[in-house]
């Protein structure tokens, strides 16, 4: 841990993620049933802790709130009924506002990748938001192997579905916007 | 008996979901149940609208909810991350009247309540009385020793997606396999993540997840593993790397219509990526 503390980052973090923060008392099960937390920085009780000590850029510069795949075990298992995975979605979109040298930038290439796709047609199109990931990422060899797989089962459509209600999903990016950071930003921080 | 729902495919379906979106036709109707697919549906936002984009995670798939409104119909989703997505924005919907009232002003339509979001396997194994399945079985799956995997989102978090199985040790998948005459072996593994939403930024992680779960699938006995997620399915199909003896993923409605002895499932298996028609051979279920 390093930096600064900062001492309204709990109230900050608790009231975005809609999570009683203040209540964990350490017991660790979220890290007990937690999938990737081999792979984390900072497992996923320590996050919970270093948010009420107020560790704000060693949190957002962290490579572990990218390492989350959102499986829920851990607010499913939390006697304190704290879902860390909330905690980690708050982080990272405080991390990106804040413009913060994202902790696993492929992680978040993705993500935006696949809401850039989402917004322009309506409906995920695997190739175009794999491109557009690979390009923004320069993640370019991966997964190769796969894909052809996937080509020769048939299983990745040349063409998008575009839905007529393309006007409505952008609404809704624009006023999601408005209470939360719902548009991907425009340039890698 | 006739029953209808309103149909929530998702984006995969006509993807790398196909045989599930394929079998899920077929299946259903030959079973009598019409699926009515909401007109003009769009993405559910999956783990990226959480990830990313706060408020989108709900309004996204709001207006799937309202689009489906006028058919007042149980909404049948077969992925479940959708489902996820679509339980929590009709809650959304339920509790918060800012939200309820921003949502209907985008979409130009009104919430009634009227379209619950429902896991496809909930539908199956809740409202199917299991003499009715049995009697549109022709050919019982014996010798095939399934794992069932629910996978993270079917039935977490529990106040949102449960309710309809056990949170922790899930049981309905297997009763239903064990009624198409195949013998389900216990395992711990039902609710563990395969780590999908990682699959093409982080092939290692998700690799030695999808591993793990093959192994304890091995070492419970089975010859293959059966999913509810289309998500799961092209994880766990398409991650057991060079294996000496990769193992066959179905999904549910693959082996229901197989039971069933429906053509255009059995033309499905030719493509998975680990070919499971040698072991159905083996078994006497395919010719």
């Amino acid at each position: 841990m390093s930096g600064p503390l900062d001492w309204r980052f709990m109230d900050i973090v608790a009231e975005r993620s809609g999570q009683p923060i203040a209540t964990c008392y350490q017991c660790r099960k979220c890290t007990a049933g937690c999938p990737t937390a081999f792979v984390m920085d900072y497992d996923p009780a320590q996050i919970v802790h270093m948010v009420q000590m107020g560790q704000r850029n060693a949190l957002l510069s962290s490579q572990a709130i990218w390492m989350c795949v959102g499986c829920e075990t851990c607010g499913t298992r939390c006697p304190n009924g704290i879902c860390v995975g909330r905690i980690n979605d708050a982080l990272r979109q405080m991390a990106v506002e804040e413009g913060v040298r994202v902790g696993a930038p492929a992680v978040y290439q993705f993500h935006r990748s696949f809401l850039n796709n989402l917004r322009r047609f309506g409906r995920v199109h695997e190739i175009s938001m794999i491109v557009e990931y690979k390009l923004r990422s320069l993640d370019l060899l991966s997964n190769l192997d796969l894909g052809a797989k996937m080509l020769l089962a048939r299983k990745l459509p040349p063409l998008p579905q575009r839905i007529r209600g393309r006007q409505e999903v952008a609404r809704i990016f624009e006023t999601a916007g408005a209470q939360g950071p719902a548009k991907p930003p425009e340039e890698q921080p | 008996m006739s029953r209808a729902y309103a149909f929530y495919p998702g984006c995969t379906l006509h993807s790398t979901g196909v045989e599930y979106g394929v079998s899920t036709r077929a299946v259903c109707r030959a079973l009598g149940v019409e699926l009515v697919e909401i007109e003009d549906w769009n993405c559910c936002g999956a783990s990226s609208a959480h990830s990313l984009g706060g408020e989108l995670a709900d309004a996204l798939p709001a207006r799937n909810i309202l689009l489906a409104q006028p058919q007042a119909r149980d909404i049948a989703i077969p992925c479940a991350a959708c489902y996820g997505r679509l339980s929590s924005a009709d809650r959304r919907l339920r509790e918060d009247e800012a939200f309820r009232r921003q949502m209907e002003e985008i979409t130009g339509r009104e919430y009634a309540g009227a379209a619950r979001p429902r896991a496809l396997l909930d539908i199956l194994t809740s409202d199917f009385p299991p003499e009715e399945l049995r009697a549109r079985l022709r050919r019982p799956l014996a010798g095939l020793q399934p794992v069932s995997y629910y996978g993270c989102l079917l039935l977490r978090p529990p106040q949102i997606a449960g309710g309809w199985d056990d949170t922790e040790h899930p049981v309905k998948l297997d009763r239903l396999l064990g009624l198409l005459g195949a013998e389900p072996r216990p395992w711990t593994y039902a609710t563990d993540c395969c780590g999908a939403s990682m699959t093409l930024n982080r092939g290692d992680i998700v690799a030695r997840l999808v591993g793990r779960l093959v192994d304890a699938a091995e070492d419970a006995g089975a010859n293959c593993i059966v999913t509810v997620c289309p998500l799961c399915q092209a994880n766990l199909d398409g991650r057991q790397g060079r294996r000496p003896q990769p193992m066959p993923v179905f999904y549910v409605t693959e082996l229901l219509g197989l039971a069933m002895g429906l053509e255009e499932v059995i033309g499905l298996f030719g493509r998975h990526i680990v070919d499971p028609r040698p072991l159905l051979r083996r078994l006497g279920l395919l010719p």
